[in-house]
């Protein structure tokens, strides 16, 4: 019996030092799920998800606290790969935060906008350029479609305006299976 | 829409399926000449419950019927079926082993090119597990006349000992347990079951299978790696068991020429589906066949070992393939 | 002339169909009524279109400028008008219109002052960045600007120049005529790029069953006199015109997929390429024709020099188009892809335009599943395993796909060609490259926009202390005058001094707000941009006044 009782605590004490050991050793910087959330949310900080930009969503998910279906610029695909990712039930998005549509770029409407700066301030990622009372443009390779100028906006000069399809970015189709046609 | 390439060699899967039947005919007229046209109607059963099976899996899971019977994959497992079994296996068994080939084996696993083990080996397997006793019941050469044959495939009464005879290798096996340390393997093999090289009649058949690999290889159907892969295995497993003690083990002469060992060679083995497809690959997964059919022939509980060691190198395939991925053009020497 | 020749892996072996286009010589079309020349006709950035709508241009003018270095110019191919500068339907199997330059010829062909450069007195980058304005693109097919080739590894010396006269495919016989009729001009231009290269010898690979182009070759190499320059036949095995394969063939030397074959001491240009290098270099006339064979379903296959932004249709007649024509190919049979319309223009890229009909090209059979027969694998020029990469591709397990080396897949067609369940195995990579393409795009611009909302929040929040630190130190600031003015009783006589300082300060800024003060009262308010508004101008502000009013009504 009491030999018993020794090996046991022989064996929790050789464990527990392994693993106090690994747990300062092998410490990991950092939260390498986070890091794994976040890369594959799209960057688009545009908020639609209820959290200040992608990364306070990655945090959110990775603690619980929001569900894997909240990031409308992601779309389906995004929710399977977190899904994927962390080992949870696909979920179709939630529509509450938005709707999945085509990848868009911001377009200022030159004659209108006033010079106000506020879609400046607006701009998550710095991608629009202008100052007080001139007017201000979009770059758009660096615009995400986050659509959050679109509000501040006083004159509503801002509208969406989908990324067209062209040579260079074309994609081929997925081959379609035409094995019924013989049927 | 239509792509490139828009020019297209005019092999297509039946004429590859055709090619194996057409080599597998020689075997199959050895077969008839020595141990009788029974073997002709079990083709005929397992070719009949093929077709019937294929169309009705084909139907319930709303494929073409017509572009995939005619591919004739179904015939081949259906042959390689009746070949591997006793030509005097009641039909119920062989309806019921070929069922089992195409259902379980091939379409529950998604059909044409999808499953992971070779149909007629699973076939093959779960019948000598089920009915352990009645896959033992072999004819000898010329043993039986057509009409008692015929009698014992519709369901006649077995009087097994009076009509059947172990198969070589059963014999030399079990004569080599129950005969105890005075029975040696040149005495047995003297016996009227054995033949020059293997077993009387058998010989002629592996001949068959020989012609008929000979000619896949030469219509490049199969590659060379498989067959001689796993014959050298086996052979050389054979030869260092016999070399040590040539009284309780077969030549190797005699394990290449019995059971199926060429009919694996040629037509088990190098299934592709169920295969491996790496040319170190292939090499790796015939010979690891070869030797471990040599391990249940001589030290296992059934007859030949050949299906059972086919699916578990079956299993060990993606593994295999994964571990022998060639290099690749302009990475061979890094 | 004996030399050790290497073989690659695979390949396959179609029947040519080469002999009727070969009978008759190269011709010129007439010039055809109008001109449509696309402006992205290369690998790399869409040129700038350098000419409008109503311009006048010469031929051989440059009508668009390269973008950046990897890109290449495009030029007037004949002199005429400009009608338009507009997006056109071009070739390419997408179907999607690029900008185009549309040019009525004025039927007179009159040249821009031509001036060749002196390629001894030039410096290399100099003529590399002359070869960019000339246009010159690699015209085997897979146009890549040539003067980024013409460039040597810094690590290794060129020691061979390989020029690719295998022209693999069935059907296409370009390359074989313009070496039979123009093999003085291709030498020619293999010696500036052998100059400009290093390079220690030249082989020009020509597949066994040119044997004229390879006498015509020899022929020319004999009279220009150059010594270490041969001209080798090489078996035919299609796809022995990739350049990888040529490279191993004439060199043994292989050239893994994403390094430069400079790295490993030997670079192929197409035959093709030399002679518009030769035309670029010697003659200064820019790269605005090519030879295009016409084949397939027509009455008289041949060779054309044809203009770029030719319809292809034009073309097509002048060969006699047979009934029953269901499309056109760009390129091979083996390689080529479907044009979406019959009047696409021929590009640079056009090295045979073929005509499909059901009887020539019949639609594939149903395809069948995978029976993992290796007939692909056996038959892969780049030793892989497309069966593999088939189900990863179709599984769209890209990461997969990409481990067993999809893109070392160069999409020659042989493992479609050979599959017995019919697959159309290639259309499968090309939609996993295309995939795995746009998701590193996207993961790119992800990237970026993750680095810029980061460098917006940090600046933000150093705009934010920077703030808080000057408030603080207004406050401080006030402090200290309200413990000078309370006198110096409590002996805080550190702060008299700054104190003083401050006040002086202050009265300047006083000063300041005064003047300006002034100065807006003197000065009448500027006026506002909705101030002093025409009439019409005014009306349309309110109309959009109006429709804003409405779409906010109809939002709330």
């Amino acid at each position: 019996m009491l030999s018993a009782l020794l090996v046991m605590t022989g064996i929790a004490l050789v464990l527990g030092a392994a693993l106090g050991f690994a747990a300062i050793h092998f410490k990991v910087e950092g939260d390498p799920l986070v890091e794994k959330i976040d890369s594959i949310l799209p960057q688009t900080q545009c908020g639609q998800c209820g959290f200040p930009g992608c990364r306070p969503y990655a945090d959110a998910i990775a603690q619980g606290e929001a569900d894997i279906n909240q990031c409308p610029p992601g779309g389906d695909e995004g929710v399977r790969k977190l899904a994927d990712l962390l080992g949870r039930e696909y979920k179709p998005l939630n529509e509450e935060h938005g709707v999945e549509k085509p990848k868009s770029v911001a377009f200022i409407d030159e004659q209108t906008c006033i010079g106000c700066t506020l879609c400046i301030q607006a701009c998550p990622v710095d991608a629009i350029v202008g100052a007080a009372k001139q007017m201000h443009t979009i770059v758009a390779s660096e615009c995400t479609g986050c659509e959050l100028c679109l509000a501040p906006c006083p004159v509503d000069c801002i509208s969406m305006e989908p990324i067209a399809e062209t040579v260079e970015n074309w994609k081929w189709r997925y081959p379609v299976i035409e094995i019924k046609r013989a049927a | 829409m239509n792509t490139s390439p828009y020019l297209r060699k005019t092999t297509a899967v039946n004429s590859v399926m055709l090619r194996v039947l057409i080599a597998l005919l020689p075997a199959i007229c050895a077969y008839a000449w020595q141990f009788g046209a029974a073997i002709l109607v079990q083709l005929a059963i397992s070719t009949a419950t093929a077709l019937f099976a294929e169309a009705a899996m084909l139907a319930a899971r709303g494929k073409p019927a017509r572009l995939y019977l005619t591919d004739l994959s179904a015939v081949v497992t259906a042959w390689l079926i009746a070949l591997s079994f006793s030509p005097i296996t009641p039909w119920w068994l062989m309806v019921t082993a070929t069922l089992v080939a195409i259902v379980i084996a091939k379409h529950l696993y998604g059909g044409l090119g999808q499953n992971p083990f070779n149909p007629a080996m699973v076939a093959f397997c779960t019948m000598i597990v089920a009915f352990p006793a009645l896959m033992s019941q072999w004819p000898g050469a010329g043993q039986l006349d057509f009409h008692t044959q015929l009698e014992l495939i519709l369901g006649g009464a077995r009087q097994l000992d009076a009509i059947t005879a172990a198969t070589p290798l059963d014999a030399l096996r079990t004569g080599l347990r129950e005969g105890g340390a005075d029975v040696t393997v040149p005495g047995l093999m003297a016996g009227p079951a054995f033949g020059a090289l293997g077993g009387a009649g058998w010989e002629w058949i592996a001949l068959g299978y020989l012609i008929g690999g000979l000619f896949l290889l030469q219509q490049r159907i199969i590659t060379w790696h498989m067959p001689a892969a796993f014959l050298l295995a086996l052979a050389a497993t054979a030869l260092l068991m016999w070399g040590m003690r040539p009284d309780r083990f077969g030549s190797p002469i005699f394990h290449l020429a019995s059971g199926g060992t060429m009919l694996a060679a040629f037509f088990i083995v190098t299934d592709p589906v169920s295969g491996a497809t790496t040319p170190k690959g292939k090499l790796i997964f015939a010979a690891a066949i070869g030797a471990l059919t040599y391990v249940i022939r001589s030290f296992g509980a059934y007859p030949d070992g050949i299906a059972f060691a086919v699916l578990l190198l079956n299993i060990c395939v993606p593994l295999i393939d994964m571990q022998t991925q060639p290099p690749v053009f302009g990475h061979k020497r890094d | 002339m004996l030399r050790k020749l290497f073989k690659f892996h695979g390949g396959v072996k179609p029947a040519t169909h080469k002999d009727a286009a070969t009978a008759s010589p190269i011709v010129t079309p007439p010039l055809p009524a109008r001109l449509k020349v696309p402006l992205h006709q290369s690998i790399g950035g869409t040129p700038r279109p350098l000419v409008k709508a109503g311009d006048k241009v010469l031929k051989g003018q440059r009508i668009g400028g390269a973008d950046g270095n990897v890109s290449s110019a495009v030029h007037a191919p004949t002199s005429g008008t400009v009608l338009a500068v507009e997006p056109v339907v071009t070739a390419h199997a997408s179907g999607l219109s690029t900008l185009s330059v549309i040019i009525e010829p004025d039927g007179e062909e009159r040249w821009i002052e031509r001036q060749p450069i002196d390629l001894r007195a030039t410096p290399a980058d100099e003529i590399r960045d002359y070869l960019r304005d000339q246009g010159v693109v690699g015209l085997g097919g897979a146009v890549f600007p040539s003067h980024l080739k013409l460039k040597a590894s810094r690590e290794k010396p060129t020691r061979t120049l390989v020029i690719n006269g295998a022209e693999c495919e069935p059907f296409i016989t370009c390359d074989d005529m313009l070496m039979r009729e123009r093999a003085a001009g291709i030498v020619s231009g293999i010696r500036v790029m052998r100059q400009i290269l290093g390079a220690e010898e030249v082989i020009v690979g020509i597949e066994d069953n040119k044997p004229a182009a390879v006498d015509a070759m020899t022929l020319a190499v004999q009279t220009a006199g150059l010594d270490q320059v041969s001209v080798v036949a090489i078996p035919t095995r299609y796809p022995a015109g990739g350049a990888k394969q040529l490279i191993r063939v004439l060199t043994g030397i292989e050239v893994p997929h994403g390094a430069r074959s400079t790295d490993y001491g030997v670079q192929c240009f197409n035959v093709g390429t030399a002679y518009a290098i030769h035309e670029a270099l010697e003659l200064d006339q820019p790269l605005i024709s090519r030879i295009v064979t016409v084949a397939g379903n027509v009455g008289q296959p041949r060779n054309y020099e044809v203009l770029f932004g030719t319809p292809m249709n034009e073309l097509v007649a002048l060969a006699g188009e047979l009934p029953g024509t269901d499309a056109y190919i760009m390129g091979g049979p083996m390689m080529g892809f479907r044009m979406p319309a019959f009047d696409v223009p021929v590009v640079k890229a056009t090295n045979c335009v073929l005509v499909s009909s059901p009887s020539l090209f019949p639609p594939p059979p149903p395809e069948m599943n995978c029976i993992r027969c290796g007939e692909c694998a056996k038959a892969c020029p780049a030793d892989l395993q497309p069966f593999e990469l088939y189900w990863f591709s179709r599984a769209k397990n890209f990461g997969k796909a990409q481990e067993y080396h999809l893109f070392d897949c160069i999409e020659c067609g042989c493992c479609s060609y050979v599959c017995p369940s019919h697959i159309r195995l290639v259309d499968y990579y090309r939609f996993a490259k295309s995939e795995i393409w746009a998701r590193e795009r996207d993961k790119d611009a992800a990237d970026a926009a993750r680095e810029r909302f980061d460098f917006r929040n940090l600046r933000q929040e150093r705009e934010k202390q920077e703030k808080a630190a000057r408030l603080a130190a207004k406050a401080a600031e006030t402090r200290a005058k309200l413990a000078g003015e309370s006198g110096d009783d409590d002996k805080t006589t550190s702060s008299a001094k700054p104190s003083q300082a401050e006040e002086a300060k202050k009265a300047l800024i006083a000063a300041a707000l005064e003047k300006a003060r002034q100065q807006k009262e003197r000065a009448p308010v500027p006026p506002r941009n909705t101030d002093n508004l025409s009439a019409d101008k005014q009306a349309e502000i309110d109309a959009i006044e109006a429709r804003r009013a409405a779409a906010r009504q109809e939002a709330e």
